[in-house]
C-alpha cells in the first residue's frame, strides 16, 4: 500500500515535469519561428523603401545612374533568391549597393538639404539595422533552444517528442564580434 | 558571477536577477505596508491612545497606495520629472534607435519621453517590458551621436527588461510617501504634542517612551528608506551595463556616452531624492563626491567606463 502511495506520487511528478518541460520547449521552439520571422518582416520593409529613395534621389544624380542600377538589381536579386545561403549572399550585395549610394549622397548638397531623401536615409539605415539585429536575435533564440534541448534531462523529453536542433543564421562577415560580458 | 555563457545571452545570465527584482519587490510592498501600519499605530499610541485603529487606517491607505504605486507609479515619475511623451515624428532617430533595439532584445517598445532639461541624463520607469516608459532629458539628446544614443537606450532597455524598473519606480513612489508621512509627523509633533501632554499629566512616563519611540520611527523611517534605496541599485547599475552590451553588442557606444555625461557637471533640476536612483548617472550629486560617497545609488562612473572597455 505505502509502496503504491509513492509510487504514484513519483509518477504525478514525472509526468507534471514531462508536461512542464514539454511546454516550455514548445515556447522556445514558437520564438525561434517567431524571431525568424521577424528578419523577414525587416527585409520586406528594405524592399518596400529602396524604389521610394531612388525615386527621390534620381533626379539629382544623373551622372549616378550606374550606381543606382546596382541597387535597383541587387534588390530584385534579394526578392527573387531563396534559399538561406544564396539569400544571405544577396542581401549582403544589396547591403553594399546601399552602402554606396549613402556615400555619393554626401556629394551632393542638395540632396542632404532635402527633407524627404534624409528621412528616407534615417529608415533605411535604421532598417539595415534592424535587420541586423533581428538576425542577432533569431541567433540568440535558436542558441537557447539548442542548449535546451541538449541539457539532462530536458534532452529525454526533447527526444521523446522529436524537437529537433534549429538552424542559425550564418553570415561570412562579421560585422562585430560578440563580446564578453562580466556580470560581477 | 563571471562570464556569461555564449549559450544564455539573451537572457540567460540574467534570470537569477530577474527573479530576484520580482521578489524584491513584492517584498518591499509588503515591508512598506507594515511600516506603515506599524507607524500608525505608533503616531495613534503617542498622540490619541488609539493605535489600533490607526493601525488599521493606515494599513488600508497604505495597500490602496501600493497599488496605486504599481499601476501608475510610472506616470507619477514621469509628472514628477515634468516628462513629455513623443512620437515617432517628433524623433525620428531616436524613436528609430529604440525600436532597433527592442527588436534586439526581442521587446515590445516603450513609451518614449523628453525631459526639457539641459542636464545630461535618462532613465527607465514602469512596471513590466508591457508597461515601460524610457525618458531622456533634451540635454542628453542633443549630446550623443547615433552609437551613443543606442548604448543609453540600451542601457535602459535593459533596466526594462531586468523588471529593474519595477522595484525602483515601487521604491522611487513608495521611499518618496515615506519621507513625506514621517515630516508631516514630525511637523504635527512640533506642533500638537505640547497641548496633549499637559492634559494627561499622571501617564507622562510612559507616554514619554512612546514619544520617543515615535519620534525615532518618523526618523528612522526615512532612513531606513534611503539606505534600502542604496543597497539594491549599485550593483544593478553594472548589470544594465552588461545587459545593454548584450544588445548592442558595441561597448564603447555606451562607454563613450558615459563619458560625455560624466563630463558635464550639470545639475538635472527635475530629480529628487525620490527618483534619483532610476537615472543612468545620478542626477544629483557632482561625480568626484559621487565615487567616494557611502549614500551613492550609483557606482563611480570611471569604474564602469573602466568595465565597458574591457569588455
Amino acid at each position: 500500500m505505502e509502496f503504491l502511495i509513492v509510487f504514484l506520487v513519483l509518477l504525478a511528478i514525472l509526468v507534471f515535469y514531462v508536461i512542464g518541460t514539454f511546454n516550455s520547449l514548445v515556447k522556445l521552439r514558437n520564438r525561434v519561428r517567431n524571431a525568424w520571422s521577424q528578419i523577414d518582416v525587416q527585409l520586406k520593409r528594405r524592399y518596400d523603401l529602396i524604389p521610394n529613395l531612388v525615386e527621390a534621389v534620381k533626379d539629382y544624380m544623373e551622372y549616378e545612374q550606374e550606381t543606382l542600377q546596382r541597387v535597383i538589381e541587387a534588390r530584385k536579386t534579394a526578392i527573387d533568391t531563396s534559399g538561406i545561403a544564396q539569400q544571405g549572399a544577396a542581401e549582403n550585395m544589396l547591403t553594399g549597393a546601399l552602402r554606396q549610394l549613402f556615400a555619393l549622397v554626401e556629394n551632393y548638397p542638395e540632396l542632404k538639404a532635402n527633407q524627404n531623401v534624409m528621412s528616407l536615409q534615417e529608415e533605411l539605415t535604421s532598417t539595415e539595422n534592424k535587420i541586423s539585429f533581428s538576425r542577432q536575435h533569431y541567433n540568440d533564440m535558436v542558441m537557447t533552444y539548442n542548449v535546451r534541448i541538449e541539457q539532462f534531462p530536458a534532452n529525454a523529453v526533447a527526444g521523446t517528442f522529436n524537437f529537433g536542433h534549429e538552424e542559425f543564421f550564418e553570415i561570412e562577415e562579421v560585422d562585430r564580434e560578440v563580446p564578453k560580458v562580466d556580470l560581477r | 558571477m563571471s562570464t556569461l555563457p555564449a549559450g544564455e545571452r539573451t537572457l540567460g545570465g540574467f534570470y537569477a536577477h530577474i527573479g530576484a527584482n520580482k521578489r524584491k519587490s513584492a517584498a518591499l510592498v509588503l515591508v512598506f505596508i507594515l511600516l506603515v501600519a506599524a507607524l500608525g499605530w505608533l503616531i495613534g499610541e503617542a498622540w490619541l491612545e488609539e493605535g489600533l485603529g490607526f493601525l488599521g487606517i493606515f494599513g488600508v491607505v497604505a495597500i490602496i497606495y501600493s497599488l496605486v504605486a504599481y499601476y501608475a507609479g510610472d506616470r507619477m515619475v514621469l509628472a514628477a520629472s515634468r516628462a513629455k511623451q513623443i512620437h515617432k515624428a517628433d524623433d525620428p532617430e531616436l524613436w528609430n534607435v529604440i525600436e532597433e533595439l527592442c527588436i534586439a532584445g526581442g521587446l515590445p517598445i516603450p513609451k518614449i519621453y523628453l525631459i526639457n532639461d539641459s542636464a545630461p541624463n535618462a532613465f527607465a520607469t514602469g512596471r513590466d517590458p508591457e508597461h515601460s516608459v524610457v525618458a531622456i532629458t533634451t540635454g542628453l539628446r542633443q549630446k550623443l551621436n547615433r552609437d551613443e544614443l543606442q548604448g543609453v537606450m540600451a542601457h535602459e532597455l535593459s533596466h526594462i527588461r531586468f523588471f529593474d524598473i519595477r522595484l525602483q519606480t515601487l521604491i522611487g513612489v513608495l521611499v518618496g510617501l515615506t519621507a513625506l508621512i514621517s515630516d508631516i509627523f514630525l511637523r504635527s509633533l512640533w506642533w500638537g504634542g505640547g497641548r496633549r501632554r499637559s492634559r494627561s499629566g499622571s501617564r507622562g512616563g510612559a507616554e514619554a517612551v512612546l514619544l520617543i519611540v515615535a519620534i525615532l520611527a518618523a526618523i528612522l523611517a526615512p532612513i531606513f528608506a534611503r539606505l534600502l534605496q542604496l543597497s539594491i541599485s549599485r550593483k544593478r547599475e553594472y548589470l544594465a551595463d552588461a545587459g545593454a552590451v548584450q544588445l548592442t553588442r558595441y561597448p564603447l557606444g555606451l562607454a563613450r556616452a558615459l563619458d560625455k555625461i560624466s563630463s558635464d557637471k550639470e545639475v538635472l533640476e527635475v530629480a529628487n531624492r525620490a527618483t534619483q536612483h532610476l537615472y543612468i548617472v545620478n542626477p544629483i550629486k557632482p561625480f568626484e563626491e559621487r565615487a567616494k560617497n557611502l549614500f551613492s545609488t550609483h557606482p563611480p562612473i570611471k569604474e564602469r567606463i573602466a568595465r565597458l572597455q574591457s569588455m
